[in-house]
């Protein structure tokens, strides 16, 4: 029986757990209306910032809970920090757009907590089940938050696809975690990679089965090639604040595990599971950087742009080293932030209550509204990874790791791919500064401006003090096994 | 210690236009005065820059081969924040902030519309390339290198002429590719030598076999920066939509980023390589020379014209780096500033008959010479500097480099030749065309001559030409002493290796 004292290390999730409920409760007690939702939302921030300070409290030092199925150690803590940030900025992002569009319901601040929660769990678990429960929990909300504008049809049809190919991919992955079990005899990522222990170099061809089909189910997750298909159009269909969560925080949860899973249940495997990593990293480097070309709908080119970043930052787990870990993490941080900014960005493209979403309507934007404008050229250059901003440096750290490695092969197709990557990320730049002015946007809204503003200081500040972030992430990456 | 011999004064140099720009440009109106005003303040900017950077070079001492007015700073691990000039790089700081406030002033009517944005895109513009001149750490210098881009992205493609928006993706998306290998070389030069400093790997042995690759990845980037044959081509289309001030930052400047690099990477830190792919850069600068002056002598677009003579005149410093010999890096070197004034001239040249009339057009010009005395007069000087008569900075850059080259190779210098000649035919006809002749097109009837800002731009640029012509040991002797060590330390590198083969 754990006295309270020894439940510590999970305070943070406990804590919004409970948090959720009784935000919920408080929520039900009154008034149904946008107001309502506002003042939650703020409640739910609130909550979000605590949890966010109660991690930032916690001892250096690991520790596990739960029979060893729960890990607080300082890459949980790093991704987890990252979660947390991903879904206050998400909240931010909301309120007034879906007021806008009369959906500010309390609920969906609760079910944004609720889904952080369940990334928490995945980022922390050291378990197949704990790491099943945290996915569940964080889908299931997802899948909710999808569908939010119950009215409009293509919020509902991104509800389902999420949902239908969500649940897929869950599958997969419970069909290779019940092989992994079966052929391990155990759940636990530790005991996993003790047995897994290859002879003569081979690995039992039933366990290399179960790290497939995991791989699978955690690439539909992070959206990677070839499991990608479902991200464009639910990146479509969503509400946009939707979008931004699910562009940030659950690739951050998802990512997270994925590189847990690898390296502390499959050390042994890491050649079976390098080769799927590059190429599912070359992949989706290339179609993301390719396929986007041809779009229009800014929603859709950030779908198919955070392909290729999940790409890039694939590279850095194909090393397999504790710099490529680091540089995952590195470049984890940036993107959440460049993804949050550039969200901003499309959140605040409105004329007279209607969001627009075609990249043309950008035409000009520096004539009519210079801040912005150049805010989000910044974020554009940052993206594909021109110095001297942060986009850089996350492709600095992966690729340094991958060079390290000795992955040229990768390393090149990867530097190829995100010069071709830069030429869409230019369009956008160039209808902003170069094509003729077109009718004004509305003004831009505090919350949004606030994310906007906050994100161009990190992407262009980074170079003046680059050190605490890299350093954490080096430090994070160590407490990992690499 | 006095504000003379300052520690910071290669940082001050570099930062102060970024951060003087940064603090007064957000507060002037966007108005008529407004306009004035942010003209005014970025001339005063770029002016006491260039004041500033004077004290480098009075305080710069030419005796040795080290690096000077060195600064190092903890930033990022074993990345390190290190600027630092030597006797090759400290000329191009001089360069960078001697020509930036000619720029703005040759900006001062041809541009109306977003003055403060474009004055801006300029004092980035030279932070960025004094930074790359001054870093002395590898991260640092692609830091620099690479987001030079940006500005220069902005400045073709907002204020531009018609195919702008061809020209400045063509203009990014060619140089990031040259440049994304070149940062892979990079890493993998820092896992080898556990080390981003720059004077640190210049005494790192690389493998052989590593340098070749090495060698190559920077080829790639430094080639399209040059630009050296056959990847020149976003270069001719870059100055001819660039404003006449980018056209200036263009020729002048930019270009020498790419002979910088091989001067400050290749040569130094991968001899073997360089010594073995010799051949490659000695064919692709003279097919430059002889091929480009041909295409030359065949546009119809002044500045077109000057841009495929640009490819050739690098083709002379390409040539001369590679005979490793010291006439022919000094060749090189002072090739490289000689066309920093004497192209950047041209093409103001071009921007003040282009302010007049609006084309470019060769044939819509002819017998100028009878509106505006002043003007032929200027342009025949630069056009003759251009040729590389004797007597004009031209000349002694072309001498070296090919003297340079026929110790290096004979065959090599005997082609290249044919481009001095190439050279006198492509600019002599240009000069034809369009000063001289019967004056019969209406809209030359009424010309006026250069105005006072007018000469005010050119005046410093035609004595600086002529001077440097009769009297080139300022400069040389500036670098002579790196250059000789460059060789030394490049000889000495060919002899190890010949010597640890032979046993």
């Amino acid at each position: 029986m754990p006295t309270l004292a020894s439940l510590s290390p999970a305070l943070p999730e406990i804590v919004l757990a409970v948090g959720a409920m009784v935000l919920l409760m408080i929520g039900v007690f009154r008034d149904d209306d946008a107001d309502n939702g506002e003042f939650i939302g703020g409640l739910a921030i609130v909550l979000l910032v605590f949890a966010g300070a109660l991690i930032v409290m916690q001892p250096a030092s690991s520790a596990s809970l739960f029979n060893d199925a729960f890990v607080v150690d300082g890459f949980a803590r790093f991704m987890k920090l990252l979660v947390i940030i991903g879904s206050i900025g998400a909240l931010l992002l909301s309120f007034s757009y879906l007021r806008q569009v009369g959906s500010l319901r309390f609920e969906y601040s609760v079910l944004v907590v609720l889904a952080t929660v369940g990334m928490l769990m995945m980022v922390s678990a050291n378990d197949l089940i704990s790491l099943y429960i945290g996915l569940e929990l964080q889908s299931l909300a997802l899948y909710v938050l999808a569908a939010f504008r119950r009215d409009s049809v293509r919020s509902s049809e991104a509800g389902l696809k999420y949902f239908v190919l969500g649940a897929l991919s869950s599958g997969m992955l419970l069909y290779g975690a019940s092989l992994t079990y079966g052929f391990t005899g155990s759940t636990s990522f530790p005991v996993i990679a003790s047995v897994a222990t290859t002879t003569d170099g081979v690995l039992n061809i039933g366990l290399v089965f179960g790290l497939v089909f995991l791989l699978v189910g955690l690439a539909f997750k992070i959206a990677a090639v070839p499991f990608h298909m479902w991200s464009p159009d639910v990146y479509e269909g969503a509400p946009t604040p939707v979008t931004a969560f699910f562009a940030s925080a659950p690739k951050m949860a998802a990512m997270a595990i994925l590189v847990r899973v690898l390296g502390t249940a499959f050390p042994q495997a890491a050649e079976q599971w390098q080769q799927i990593i590059i190429f599912v990293a070359i992949a989706s480097m290339l179609l993301g950087s390719f396929a986007a070309i041809g779009q229009t709908n800014i929603k859709r080119i950030m779908a198919y742009s955070s392909i290729a970043h999940i790409g890039f930052a694939l590279v850095g787990l194909a090393a397999n080293s504790q710099e490529g870990t680091r540089g995952v993490l590195v470049y984890l941080a940036i993107y959440l932030v460049m993804t949050l900014g550039t969200f901003a960005c499309i959140l605040a493209m409105r004329r007279k209550d209607e969001m627009i979403e075609d990249i043309d309507e950008l035409s000009g934007l520096a004539q009519t509204n210079l801040p912005m404008a150049f805010v989000m050229a910044m974020l554009m250059f940052s993206l594909a990874g021109i110095p001297p901003l942060a986009g850089f440096f996350a492709k600095f750290y992966v690729f340094a790791a991958a060079v390290k490695a000795g992955l040229w092969p990768l390393a090149i197709i990867g530097v190829l791919a995100s010069v071709v990557g830069a030429f869409y990320y230019l369009r956008i730049v160039k209808l902003i500064f170069i094509d003729d002015a077109r009718e004004k946007f509305l003004d831009v809204e505090r919350y949004t401006g606030i994310v906007m503003v906050l994100s161009a200081i990190f992407i262009i500040g980074f170079i003046l003090v680059p050190g605490p972030l890299i350093e954490a992430a080096e430090a994070a990456a160590k407490s990992l096994r690499f | 210690m006095s504000f003379f011999n300052s520690p910071y004064l290669l940082s001050v140099v570099t930062f102060a236009p970024l951060f003087f720009g940064l603090i007064s440009m957000p507060l002037l109106p966007r108005d008529e005065v407004g306009d004035r005003n942010v003209k005014a303040v970025a001339l005063w900017i770029t002016l006491s820059t260039f004041a500033v950077s004077l004290i480098i070079w009075f305080n710069f001492d030419p005796s040795t081969a080290g690096f000077q007015f060195v600064e190092e700073y903890e930033w990022l691990g074993t990345i390190k924040y290190k600027m630092g000039v030597d006797g090759i790089s400290m000329l191009f700081v001089i360069l960078t902030t001697f020509l930036m406030p000619i720029c703005i002033l040759a900006s001062w009517d041809s541009i109306k519309t977003r003055v403060k944005e474009y004055m801006m895109a300029f004092l980035v513009l030279e932070t960025l390339l004094i930074g790359v001149f001054c870093a002395l750490d590898m991260v640092l210098f692609y830091l620099f290198f690479e987001a030079v881009l940006i500005p220069m992205f902005l400045i073709i493609g907002v204020w531009g002429g018609p195919r702008r928006v061809y020209a400045s993706f063509k203009f990014f998306l060619y140089t990031l590719l040259g440049s994304v290998l070149m940062l892979l070389a990079m890493m993998a030069m820092w896992w080898e030598a556990g080390t981003t400093d720059i004077v640190q790997l210049m005494n790192y042995n690389f493998p052989a076999e590593m340098q070749w690759w090495l060698w190559l990845a920077f080829f790639a980037s430094f080639a399209v920066k040059m630009p050296m044959w056959p990847v020149h081509t976003w270069l001719p289309d870059a100055h001819v939509e660039a404003p006449t001030a980018g056209s200036v930052i263009l020729a002048g400047i930019l270009l020498k980023m790419g002979g910088y690099g091989f001067l400050r990477f290749s040569l130094p830190m991968f001899p073997l390589a360089s010594q073995e792919l010799a051949w490659l850069i000695f064919a692709m600068s003279v097919i430059a020379i002889v091929y480009t002056s041909l295409v030359a002598l065949a546009q119809e677009d002044i500045k077109k014209l000057i841009a495929y003579s640009s490819v050739a005149h690098m083709g002379f410093v390409t040539m001369g780096i590679f005979s490793f010999t010291s006439q022919g890096l000094d060749g090189a070197i002072f090739q490289m500033l000689s066309h920093g004034l004497v192209s950047a001239a041209l093409f103001l040249c071009v921007g003040v008959i282009y302010d007049r009339t609006h084309t470019r057009e060769i044939k819509a010009y002819g017998g100028i010479v009878e509106r505006m005395p002043m003007f032929a007069f200027v342009f025949m000087v630069f056009t003759m500097a251009n040729v590389g008569l004797p007597g004009t900075s031209g000349f002694v850059g072309e001498f070296l480099t090919l003297m340079g080259a026929f110790r290096a190779n004979t065959w090599v210098a005997f082609i290249a030749t044919f481009g001095v000649i190439l050279s006198a035919a492509y600019a002599l006809y240009l000069y034809r065309r369009v000063v001289f002749g019967a004056l019969e097109k209406q809209k030359l009837m009424s010309l006026k001559d250069m105005n006072a800002r007018e000469i005010a731009v050119l005046a410093p640029l035609v004595i600086l030409v002529i001077f440097f012509g009769f009297y080139p040991a300022p400069l040389l002797d500036v670098f002579a002493v790196s250059v000789q060590k460059l060789v030394a330390n490049y000889e000495a590198a060919i002899s190890q290796a010949a010597s640890l083969a032979a046993k």
